[in-house]
């Protein structure tokens, strides 16, 4: 089966980065959160994951753009940015709630930019918020009321979004093949015109090297 | 295996305006946050998720305490000339001092400015008086097994009290009621909530949070 290459291997590792320290901040911050799981994790070592992988992911990103093909970042930023007449379409509610077919779409679909984007976002507003409770248990100046509240909120917004994300790259049937994408970087042509049309509609070139 | 070329840049940087404004929603959130307590309440948010709405309730055990003034005891026993048992009349007659502090939790959240009134330590000390050989005072729970530990030196600070009411009122079911200890130098954890026995030691203990990895001197700003 003719196959397309969809994600540098750059990207690839950067998704992973992604996956394998929310995973932590997540699962190392309810322990510090919630009190059932706060007895049987003991304190400074879920605090240590939680601090270190909110470090790590920042700065394995910035090793993966210096070190890595950071090319293909810039251009998977570029193409997240960018929302034509068609993604608006694509997340349009009314087509949505009907059923319309899709409108085509690049090598990210509306959904998973405005996925990515919404990620980043509360990302970057959890880092700073983490960084006032670290700064807050130091310094009672950086102590403000709000701060543990937006991060809450903030962690509640990642796991509604990764939650919607999961159900479409393993559950969903029509975009569970996406997964392989971001294993393997390949996804299936027939696949990719079905659901990327704009982007599989050009012409082949030589791979750039990773 | 066939490499495509990049899509064209079009459309608009919606993008980069999404993040921004995400991002700069939630850092405003951090100001904005405890003043739109009003806007928010009624909501029916669980205790504390809610913008200012302050303390957060937490529990080891479950079902929360119930107090019963005709069956509570306050029992303050080890190693004292005096030890004794109190009922609740005993309790309320002691004298009373008051204060006002900020609450802090080692998870990140305070609540500013609490009214206590209360027993100060120094009227308990006096009461039984502890002996020489006694350096520690553990405060048992009757959430079971909550129990935590100070020295006599950090029980005696002068802002520590005893809690009989919290925000003009007595201590509620939640709060630890009838007795909440109040330390507030220190992170909450150290401050046992439906206090039942306090016991004069001549040794540390290691309380139910230390057992987990929480430091015994919870200064605030100064441990984990």
């Amino acid at each position: 089966m003719a196959r397309v290459a969809r994600f540098s291997g750059t990207e690839r590792l950067a998704h992973w980065l992604l996956a394998i320290t929310f995973f932590v901040m997540l699962g190392s911050g309810l322990a510090l959160y919630l009190p059932d799981l706060a007895t049987v994790v003991n304190r400074p070592t879920a605090k240590a994951w939680h601090i270190w992988s909110a470090l790590a992911l920042p700065i394995g990103l910035a090793v993966l753009a210096l070190a890595g093909n950071g090319r293909s970042l810039a251009r998977s930023a570029a193409e997240i940015d960018r929302f034509d007449a068609d993604d608006l379409r694509f997340l349009s509610p009314a087509r949505i709630v009907t059923g319309q077919k899709a409108p085509p779409q690049g090598r990210f679909n509306a959904g998973q930019k405005l996925n990515t984007v919404l990620t980043a976002a509360i990302l970057a507003v959890l880092f700073v918020t983490g960084g006032l409770l670290w700064l807050g248990e130091r310094d009672h100046a950086y102590r403000f009321d709000g701060t543990v509240i937006v991060h809450d909120w903030g962690m509640f917004a990642l796991i509604v979004l990764v939650a919607g994300h999961l159900y479409m790259a393993i559950l969903n049937p029509s975009t569970r093949h996406s997964l392989r994408g971001i294993t393997t970087g390949e996804v299936d042509r027939s696949w990719a015109e079905q659901h990327h049309a704009k982007w599989v509609g050009t012409e082949p070139r030589e791979p750039p090297r990773d | 295996m066939s490499v495509l070329p990049e899509h064209p840049r079009e459309g608009l940087p919606i993008g980069r305006a999404a993040f921004l404004g995400v991002f700069g929603l939630g850092v405003a959130g951090i100001a904005a946050a405890p003043r739109l307590k009003d806007a928010f309440s009624g909501v029916g948010l669980p205790a504390g998720l809610g913008p200012g709405s302050g303390w957060r309730i937490y529990t080891v055990s479950s079902p929360m305490p119930i107090f019963d003034p005709a069956t509570f005891q306050l029992k303050i026993s080890g190693l004292v000339e005096s030890p004794t048992t109190l009922g609740w009349n005993e309790i309320a007659s002691l004298p009373s001092g008051t204060q006002t502090s900020t609450f802090h939790c080692v998870t990140g959240w305070s609540v500013d400015n609490v009214v206590y009134e209360g027993i100060r330590p120094k009227t308990l000390t006096d009461l039984v008086r502890p002996k020489p050989e006694a350096t520690h005072v553990t405060f048992i729970s009757l959430e079971q097994p909550y129990v935590d530990q100070i020295t006599l030196d950090q029980f005696l600070l002068p802002d520590n009290i005893l809690a009989r009411t919290l925000g003009g009122a007595p201590v509620k079911r939640e709060q630890g009621a009838p007795l909440r200890m109040v330390i507030p130098q220190m992170y909450g954890y150290k401050g046992v909530k439906w206090t039942t026995e306090i016991r004069f030691d001549d040794h540390g203990e290691a309380g139910f949070w230390e057992q987990r990895g929480y430091d015994a001197d919870a200064w605030v700003g100064r441990s984990n």
